[in-house]
């Protein structure tokens, strides 16, 4: 659904991105590994059409990605920041309401969605609240959930997608199991998943597929049992890691 | 705190409005009681002061009131900032230069001759504030789109240009001229004819007609540009034509009555604090109490110093800064409270 062919990204001289390659299919969850500074975030944004690349080119559900406007694009494709950048006083209800702007869905299906994204992220204790005055975990996860009520559903025949950079960087344990499980159970539902993560162990539990980044070019491509390989992490991460498999899940589980 | 609704604020913003024209009607260095039906002379006079200057005035005051606060709502909702108000983008300073060069310069060149019924002066302010705003958006204005930030930063620099222009000017006007620039800068809507109020009328209430179909993208470029535009906004297209809007009105509103302060800043403030930063109810809410709060002012003006008339910018400033120091404070308190939150 998503083809990311031979991309090259400059910053000025400096390369960011070299020569990759990526595909998201549609229900397929991908999780993007590596070192600060590796191109996570620039992949993500060459993604999502916010960076144009110097060299290569985009794909999404057939369409090149710079030909899209901005309103077709946002019907099947949401975008989490790293940051928000939200200082006005919204309520939290009002925020998650800001996912349907693309959408002519009417008031009452939006309303539904909306609260269905609010229980799913585990804020909708909050809806009434304002949403500058929340702690840096419930912003994230208030987000998150305006970010997916954007492609809650299939519009028509075109894939969704959701690109996140770092959903789980502020929550705390349960909330990022709730994101794991959210990821997969959206993933299910039809709606395709690219996102950056630090944490290899939550990384291994949610991807279909993982690619491991350094310097700007990939790694490697594969399922969490051919990536996450402890000569290769150490090469690319500096640490030695320890693998097992998780008991439960079956899943590669890594110890430093 | 808790919030009004929207159509609640409307309604009794609507209410307001009649009450407050026909207090302006009332108020002014003599008291008029309206719906007098006797004929003697005192009467027909009042009647005359009432139709011919009181009215004009007021609805002057209510379109310029509104005008201004409409332009900060978009000018706070583009720039993502609750500080920002019309002036950021060089408008008002422009405006002054322009002035204050026709007054200076022009004097020789046109006398006080007026055309359709507005002065030269108002439309030397009119090409200083569409000048300096150009100015500022083409120093902002790079090929892969207009930076916010740039154009902070390109406002202060070419509002400090207009601000030298505008002294140099004084320098070299004589006392008659320099008293007549410094009470344009002022504002005052005492030159408000029918000529003027329907030319206002026409061209900013038309012109504010088109504001609120922006209110879905203002409330997405909250999230930050990036987000708007993952949302589906044409971004890029929207600031340019938010700017442009913005600048053609905030320039006829300062060409027609001087730079009027604050209003345009503390209104949406005050509005939002009761209804919250949506735009949708924000835009016209602003619209409603800028026209109330201006023609309280102007009322204030008129009735404070009477039967002389204190400039209009100093009620509005007067009013404005403790009202809007109150209201840091008030923000700084919820946030110490908040625990830096």
């Amino acid at each position: 659904m998503l083809t990311l062919d031979h991309i090259d990204l400059l910053a000025g001289d400096v390369p960011i991105l070299r020569g990759v390659n990526l595909q998201v299919a549609a229900a397929e969850v991908v999780v993007v590994l590596g070192p600060n500074g590796a191109g996570k975030s620039s992949l993500l944004k060459v993604a999502s059409g916010e960076l144009q690349p110097d060299a290569g080119r985009v794909m999404f559900n057939g369409h090149s990605l710079g030909e899209l406007t901005p309103a077709q694009k946002a019907l099947h494709m949401a975008v989490l920041p790293q940051q928000s950048l939200l200082t006005f006083p919204y309520t939290v209800e009002e925020v998650v309401q800001l996912g349907r702007t693309p959408h002519d869905s009417g008031r009452q299906l939006d309303a539904v969605i909306v609260e269905q994204a609010l229980r799913a992220t585990d804020v909708h204790f909050l809806h009434q609240q304002t949403y500058t005055h929340l702690s840096g975990g419930e912003k994230q996860r208030v987000q998150l959930a305006r970010v997916l009520a954007q492609v809650w559903q299939q519009e028509d025949d075109w894939s969704r997608l959701v690109i996140l950079d770092e959903p789980t960087s502020a929550l705390d344990y349960a909330h990022q199991q709730l994101v794991v499980h959210l990821l997969r159970e959206r993933s299910q539902q039809g709606c395709g998943v690219l996102t950056a993560m630090h944490d290899l162990n939550l990384a291994a539990q949610c991807a279909d597929k993982l690619v491991l980044m350094c310097c700007g070019e990939v790694r490697a491509v594969g399922s969490p049992d051919e990536v996450l390989q402890e000569d290769l992490l150490q090469e690319v991460f500096q640490v030695r890691f320890h693998r097992v498999i998780h008991p439960q899940s079956g899943r590669p589980w890594l110890v430093n | 705190m808790k919030r009004t609704s929207r159509r609640t604020l409307v309604a009794i913003l609507m209410l307001m409005l009649p009450l407050c024209l026909l207090l302006s009607l009332v108020v002014g260095p003599e008291l008029i009681l309206p719906f007098s039906t006797t004929d003697s002379p005192q009467a027909v006079s009042n009647r005359v002061i009432i139709e011919q200057i009181r009215l004009p005035r007021a609805l002057m005051a209510a379109i310029i009131g509104a005008t201004l606060a409409v332009a900060g709502v978009m000018m706070q909702g583009l720039f993502r900032n609750p500080l920002a108000d019309p002036s950021l983008i060089g408008v008002t300073s422009g405006a002054s230069a322009g002035a204050s060069f026709v007054i200076v310069v022009g004097a020789g060149l046109f006398g006080a001759h007026e055309l359709l019924g507005v002065s030269f002066v108002a439309l030397g302010a009119f090409v200083g504030a569409a000048l300096s705003t150009w100015l500022v958006y083409r120093l902002a204005a790079t090929a892969t789109g207009t930076s916010v930030a740039t154009m902070l930063l390109a406002g202060i620099a070419i509002s400090a240009l207009a601000g030298a222009l505008n002294s140099f000017f004084s320098f070299i006007a004589d006392n008659h001229m320099l008293r007549q620039i410094s009470l344009w800068q002022m504002g005052s809507l005492s030159s408000a004819s029918w000529q003027r109020v329907i030319w206002a009328g026409i061209l900013l209430g038309g012109l504010l007609c088109w504001f609120p179909r922006y209110a879905q993208a203002l409330n997405a470029l909250l999230l930050g540009e990036s987000e708007a535009r993952h949302l589906g906004i044409d971004v890029d297209r929207i600031k340019v034509q938010i700017i442009v809007l913005v600048a053609l009105v905030v320039g006829i509103a300062v060409s027609l009555t001087g730079t009027i302060a604050f209003v345009g800043l503390v209104t949406p403030h005050m509005v939002r604090l009761l209804i919250g930063p949506d735009h949708r109810g924000l835009i016209p809410c602003s619209a409603l109490a800028g026209a109330i709060l201006l023609m309280l002012a102007d009322a204030c003006s008129r009735f404070l110093l009477a039967p002389g008339e204190l400039p209009i910018g100093v009620v509005t400033a007067a009013l404005g800064a403790p009202f809007f120091l109150s209201l840091l404070h008030r923000q700084r308190a919820q946030i110490v409270h908040m625990g830096g939150a």
